[in-house]
């Protein structure tokens, strides 16, 4: 709905969640799809697989997510043309924040979530901003639910930072089930104070055997 | 707010060099402004009432005039006559005006990042909190790009600009170095840096950043930011939080100072500026640039330096309480 003549963006809400374990990355969204107070749908995945291990999820404007990830997507099978093999993760980071950054003055109204297995199969998440800056971490929520999600992360998660010097011993991470765990409890209460959350929560786990899908129901008020 | 920035509020700028062309993004009309298209007869009331408004209306200004009497007023006409004047072209709509501005300003760089030469080289020190409007988006970002192992560049403003355009800047030192078979001076870094982020200005960049580094010359330090502005010096402090940082980092410089002191130095200046300027935060980290290239010194975290620095007392207790005996 453009009250003005040139706003050409809106926002469809949604959140995005990834988590980086030790041989695993846990990547979850939910379905909603809105405009303004309206779900246009309840059905509506923001999550692309781009490559055996990088998963992108995506919330925000679905127009340029939709094109962000095709963009994406076909690079990808270039890449593939070229190199015969698949992009690793901190390559496919690379790519995207050039790809965001290269629409500096239109930008693609995305808020991504980049997670998946680095070259020595650990897991590695990225967090973006709209225009492409980007920053390795261990666990990341983007959209509209992100405010209420990123202090539960931190209480559970947070490890010390990689800048300190002498280096720190991380925190024991999470199993692979308890990651999941958290990603579901932390939705089920982003759903309760986000109006743009909720219906349905997408988890996709992606660990050396590959990836694997799952479904939660999230209260669809 | 879409864009993340850093307390320089992280982070706002093409020659024909066809390389940069490559690399950089399309350069189109920024969109993403909101502006109202009106219709020629709305367009001409808004041109009368701006032509209106040109002029302050000052008649309040003249009651002390009045109330003398009129021989008397004719001359003091003349003395103490209102000025009148135009208003500046720019603010013919005063109501507008103060959105704009702080339009223009909305992007404070929100950082707090210094950098100073001394006898024994250059240190270089930064916070790393980035921030979205009011809400902290990251605590662990890395303000200090590593350009190569003998060049650093601080990070300010737009968190995306900086990494896009220092990220480019490494590249075309590489390509220096392999069309030249030496290593790029700093002077030439920056004045890299500093041509293509002129070739952008005005179009929305914000960048403010130090290149610091070690060349033939011996250490070099230059700001450069998305203005178009390069300045060579010795000491420089950018960011929301660099007010603080100068107190203390202006007190206490000397230029023979030892590597321990003048380190010691950058992190409490970056210290009390993370203290007193909510855009700052996080861990601080130091590098030091010397004759065989950049250290990484210290990361500490900026709630543990305040208990180093300033511990905690235990209170002389006045009445100490005593559990009431069980009734």
């Amino acid at each position: 709905m453009a009250l003005r003549g040139d706003w050409m963006y809106e926002n469809n809400g949604g959140t995005c969640v990834a988590i980086a374990g030790i041989d695993y990355c846990v990547v979850a969204a939910d379905t909603r799809l809105s405009v303004g107070y309206n779900i246009l749908t309840r059905d509506h995945s923001k999550i692309c697989s781009l490559a055996d291990k990088v998963v992108l999820a995506s919330s925000g404007f679905q127009g340029d997510i939709r094109a962000l990830h095709k963009n994406l997507a076909a690079r990808h099978l270039l890449y593939q043309h070229q190199h015969n093999k698949q992009m690793s993760c901190p390559a496919m980071g690379q790519l995207l924040s050039n790809t965001l950054y290269y629409k500096r003055f239109f930008p693609y109204y995305a808020f991504n979530v980049l997670g998946g297995l680095d070259n020595e199969g650990k897991g590695c998440v990225f967090t973006y901003d709209a225009v492409g800056s980007y920053e390795r971490v261990g666990y990341s929520a983007q959209g509209s639910g992100s405010s209420l999600i990123m202090p539960v992360l931190d209480n559970q998660l947070k490890s010390p930072s990689p800048l300190l010097l002498p280096a720190r011993d991380a925190v024991t991470p999470l199993s692979e089930t308890e990651a999941v765990d958290l990603v579901k409890d932390v939705f089920a209460s982003a759903t309760e104070r986000d109006i743009y959350t909720g219906d349905k929560l997408e988890i996709v786990v992606i660990n050396a055997s590959g990836i694997k899908r799952e479904y939660l129901e999230l209260r669809k008020d | 707010m879409l864009l993340l920035v850093f307390g320089l509020s992280f982070l706002s700028f093409f020659p024909s060099l066809s390389l940069s062309q490559h690399f950089a993004p399309t350069r189109t009309k920024p969109h993403h402004r909101i502006s109202v298209s009106l219709n020629l007869k709305q367009r001409k009331q808004r041109e009368e009432k701006r032509r209106m408004m040109m002029k302050l209306d000052t008649s309040g200004l003249e009651s002390f005039s009045a109330a003398v009497p009129s021989a008397m007023a004719a001359a003091e006409d003349q003395l103490f006559a209102p000025p009148s004047f135009d208003l500046p072209a720019g603010c013919a709509d005063f109501d507008k005006f103060q959105m704009e501005a702080k339009q223009t300003l909305k992007h404070a760089k929100g950082t707090t990042t210094l950098a100073f030469i001394f006898n024994q080289g250059v240190i270089v020190a930064a916070d790393s909190r980035a921030s979205m409007g009011g809400y902290i988006s990251s605590q662990s970002v890395k303000k200090i790009i590593e350009i190569n192992p003998y060049m650093l560049g601080t990070m300010a403003g737009g968190a995306a600009d900086c990494q896009f355009w220092h990220r480019n800047l490494g590249i075309k030192c590489r390509l220096h170095e392999l069309a030249n078979k030496r290593r790029i001076s700093v002077t030439g870094a920056s004045k890299l840096l500093a041509n293509i982020l002129y070739s952008y200005r005005g179009m929305g960049l914000s960048i403010g950043t130090m290149i610091a580094g070690w060349d033939e010359k011996g250490p070099g330090l230059y700001y450069v930011d998305s203005e178009g502005g390069r300045l060579k010096g010795n000491r420089f402090s950018v960011g929301s939080g660099s007010p603080y940082a100068y107190g203390v980092l202006d007190n206490g410089y000397r230029p023979d100072m030892t590597v321990e002191e003048a380190h010691e130095l950058a992190r409490r200046a970056i210290y009390h500026a993370t203290f007193r300027d909510g855009a700052s935060g996080g861990v601080v980290s130091v590098y030091h640039v010397g004759p065989n290239g950049w250290k990484k010194l210290s990361g500490d975290d900026v709630s543990e330096l305040h208990y180093k620095y300033y511990p905690v007392q235990p209170t002389p207790v006045e009445h100490e309480m005593v559990d009431a005996p069980p009734a």
